[in-house]
């Protein structure tokens, strides 16, 4: 029965597209115009400016750092939340959270009830658009399985400045291994949010109530 | 979904006017759509390639809709490789029957379900009530019209139509909650949701969901969303079924560089999404450990066949069109009839369902060409309305009984001869006035008796005057001097 529904489908899809289907449809898809902007013109400091400003506009904290001041700029973050019990996936560097003392780590692979009672989590980014505010982690080291970075209630997130592209086409060009790779991918804008009721935007239904960035600007 | 929204909906007019009676919901409405416009047209200026992001968006689906067989083959290929399953529906009832039995070989009592149109469409959830199993809505407002045995009344905010007020109250008696320990602050309704849903995400074991797109060169699918449900039921259960209608799926990963841009600003008026999700068949250790994507076409392939269905078919339901129709900002969702509201809903239903209650759905329009501005793919949705209109009157002549095709042709004929002369012009304006008499009330006629109880039902008509403005002309040259005021004023009070 599945068979015949898929025949069935496909056969009525080709009596209705007969006429008006290519007959390569590849080189019809390479022919069609993108007039659209590919590339940014904007430099590193201007996009770094933009992702800023546009995470903040998702009330996002954004802190600046070098990679000298990562550490402590880890620390001071999880000291300030009194975060005891934190996610650290496998591959986040041992040298970003080498200030930080006395918090419990996780494994990503926990179950989600061991999730539920971490404070937060710790991750790094495949990349970052600036013009839409965006983080994206395609499940490659230091990013995590996904339910770890959704079930806790705060997710710091560390962004390399190499990272941070402008515009949206940069980023899927970029994400274009993982996905053909099979990766799951997920973009990120700001925290969980619903304007459901009465178009008031209310941040944290149901994922991370609170997402911090950390902006490394010479990694 | 159960009580109100299992009702077979009135005919588009009669709806139509119970909602117009509606005025609480006017206000939410009017209140609710004026915020995303002003929202959108800021978001979509600031981006200097809107309009050629537009034209590529329309582009590549009328490619891919002109080439679907191809692609949905791909992606089948594609989605099995990556460990999924892909099963096919060429209607409801048959796309519910293969969920309710992936549902029964799981044992699962519960599903917990991402807002999905497709779903809605097909009463998927009535479907696995049958099986006892309970569907659990878990984007906050498609519980609230779930709680409130409703139906969605807008695409992108279901309970548009429900105040803080209402929704406190329905939540109260939901979850139990004693009234002083809930206000009706939007962030406080959302923390109680929060709190209630969040036991079910941690322990259900089967999700269903929708998909906004799905690529066929990789098998990856897409939710696009803003509350983190998605991301829950994507992730946390052992089993994901997504039900797709066959139109959603994209040639290549490169294309959502232009969906990714276009959806969120057209939707929700935001640069991006909150949360956008990928995934690819099943991951090893990360996510469901089976996936099904449930094909479906319920109308969908019989659309294809001409260019004005295939133009329709390019919608990806942001509902930029709901939020400046002047139509629907008045009536609302619900008078459609329909999980696809609005102008889009519109010429969507007639060709999707082809059934006789949706022939009035192309005439709820003014034709004023405000949703084919905002349509992210360029459905000329005035255009296709004016088809549709056309079909309706070609289907209704072949219906009707009488010689010269429908009551509505004679009348037209009719009145063909009578404007095209002006004395007969003029008699029949004198017989009108004679005729009027008993319908008119306050100066206007608000019913009319016979073939005509129809069209007046839905209209307010002047009251001919008791002298035309050519009466008085000639009587002014004729030496009579009375002023048109005068005789307004008397047509008034006749």
């Amino acid at each position: 029965m599945a068979e015949s529904a898929r025949n069935a489908v496909l056969a009525a899809i080709e009596r209705a597209t007969h006429q008006v289907r290519d007959a390569d449809p590849a080189a019809a898809h390479d022919a069609l115009t993108r007039g659209y902007r590919q590339r940014g013109g904007a430099s590193l400091p201007e996009c770094l400016e933009r992702l800023e400003e546009r995470l903040e506009d998702y009330g996002v904290r954004v802190t600046r750092t070098t990679a000298d001041g990562l550490p402590a700029a880890v620390a001071a973050w999880v000291a300030e939340r009194g975060v005891q019990r934190w996610v650290v996936p496998p591959g986040v560097p041992e040298v970003w959270l080498s200030s930080v003392r006395g918090v419990e780590a996780i494994a990503d692979d926990a179950g989600p009830r061991e999730l539920d009672g971490a404070d937060a989590v710790v991750t790094s980014c495949a990349v970052a658009v600036a013009e839409t505010g965006s983080i994206v982690l395609d499940a490659g080291p230091g990013q995590g399985r996904r339910a770890a970075t959704l079930v806790p209630d705060v997710h710091l997130c560390v962004v390399p400045a190499s990272l941070v592209v402008e515009l949206v086409p940069e980023a899927v060009a970029g994400l274009a291994d993982a996905v053909t790779g099979g990766r799951p991918l997920t973009w990120i804008s700001g925290p969980s949010a619903t304007s459901d009721i009465e178009l008031v935007r209310v941040a944290g239904v149901h994922g991370p109530r609170t997402l911090a960035v950390l902006l490394v600007e010479d990694a | 979904m159960s009580g109100a929204s299992d009702r077979v909906p009135l005919p588009y007019l009669r709806e139509a006017a119970v909602a117009l009676r509606d005025t609480q919901q006017r206000r939410n409405l009017a209140t609710a759509t004026t915020t995303i416009r002003a929202k959108r047209a800021a978001v979509t200026a600031e981006m200097p390639d809107w309009e050629a992001l537009r034209v590529a968006g329309a582009a590549i689906k009328a490619h891919t809709l002109a080439n679907l067989g191809h692609y949905l083959e791909r992606l089948e290929e594609r989605v099995m490789a990556a460990g999924g399953h892909v099963h096919w529906a060429r209607g409801a009832r048959e796309a519910n029957d293969l969920v309710r039995g992936l549902v029964r070989g799981t044992g699962a009592r519960e599903v917990i379900k991402v807002k999905s149109m497709t779903t809605d469409e097909i009463g998927l959830n009535r479907a696995l009530a049958e099986d006892g199993v309970r569907a659990i809505e878990t984007d906050l407002a498609e519980l609230i019209v779930q709680l409130a045995g409703e139906a969605p009344s807008h695409i992108l905010v279901p309970a548009i139509h429900k105040n803080r007020a209402e929704i406190r109250t329905l939540f109260l008696r939901a979850f139990g909650i004693a009234p002083s320990d809930l206000s009706d602050d939007p962030a406080e309704l959302a923390g109680a949701a929060r709190r209630y849903l969040r036991e079910r995400f941690l322990a259900t074991g089967v999700a269903v969901s929708g998909a906004n797109f799905a690529v066929a060169e990789t098998g990856s699918v897409c939710v696009v969303e803003s509350e983190g449900n998605g991301r829950m039921c994507t992730t946390l259960p052992h089993t994901l079924i997504s039900v797709m209608g066959i139109e959603k799926v994209l040639p290549r990963w490169r294309d959502l560089e232009v969906f990714l841009q276009l959806l969120p600003r057209s939707s929700t008026a935001e640069r991006m999404n909150p949360y956008t999700s990928f995934w690819t068949g099943v991951h090893d250790g990360d996510g469901p450990r089976a996936f099904h994507l449930v094909l479906l076409d319920n109308g969908r392939s019989r659309t294809l066949s001409d260019d004005v269905g295939r133009e329709t078919l390019r919608c990806i339901r942001c509902s930029a069109c709901l939020n400046v129709c002047p139509v629907y900002e008045r009536v609302g969702g619900h008078a459609y009839g329909s999980v696809y509201p609005g102008p889009i809903g519109a010429i969507l239903n007639p060709q999707l369902r082809d059934v006789e209650r949706d022939e009035a759905l192309p005439y709820a329009s003014t034709l004023c060409g405000a949703c084919f501005e905002v349509c992210p793919v360029a459905i000329d949705i005035p255009r296709i309305l004016v088809e549709l209109r056309h079909r309706t009157v070609e289907r209704k002549r072949e219906r009707s009984p009488l010689p010269y095709g429908s009551a509505e042709d004679a009348a037209m004929v009719g009145a063909a001869k009578v404007f095209a002369r002006w004395s007969r012009y003029e008699a029949a304006q004198r017989l009108g006035r004679l005729g009027q008499g008993p319908f008119v009330r306050d100066g206007a006629i608000r019913s009319l008796p016979g073939p005509l109880a129809g069209w007046s039902a839905v209209r307010d008509l002047r009251a001919l005057p008791r002298q035309t403005f050519r009466e008085w002309w000639r009587a002014r040259g004729a030496g009579g001097g009375a002023t048109p005021g005068e005789h307004e004023g008397e047509a008034r009070d006749g």
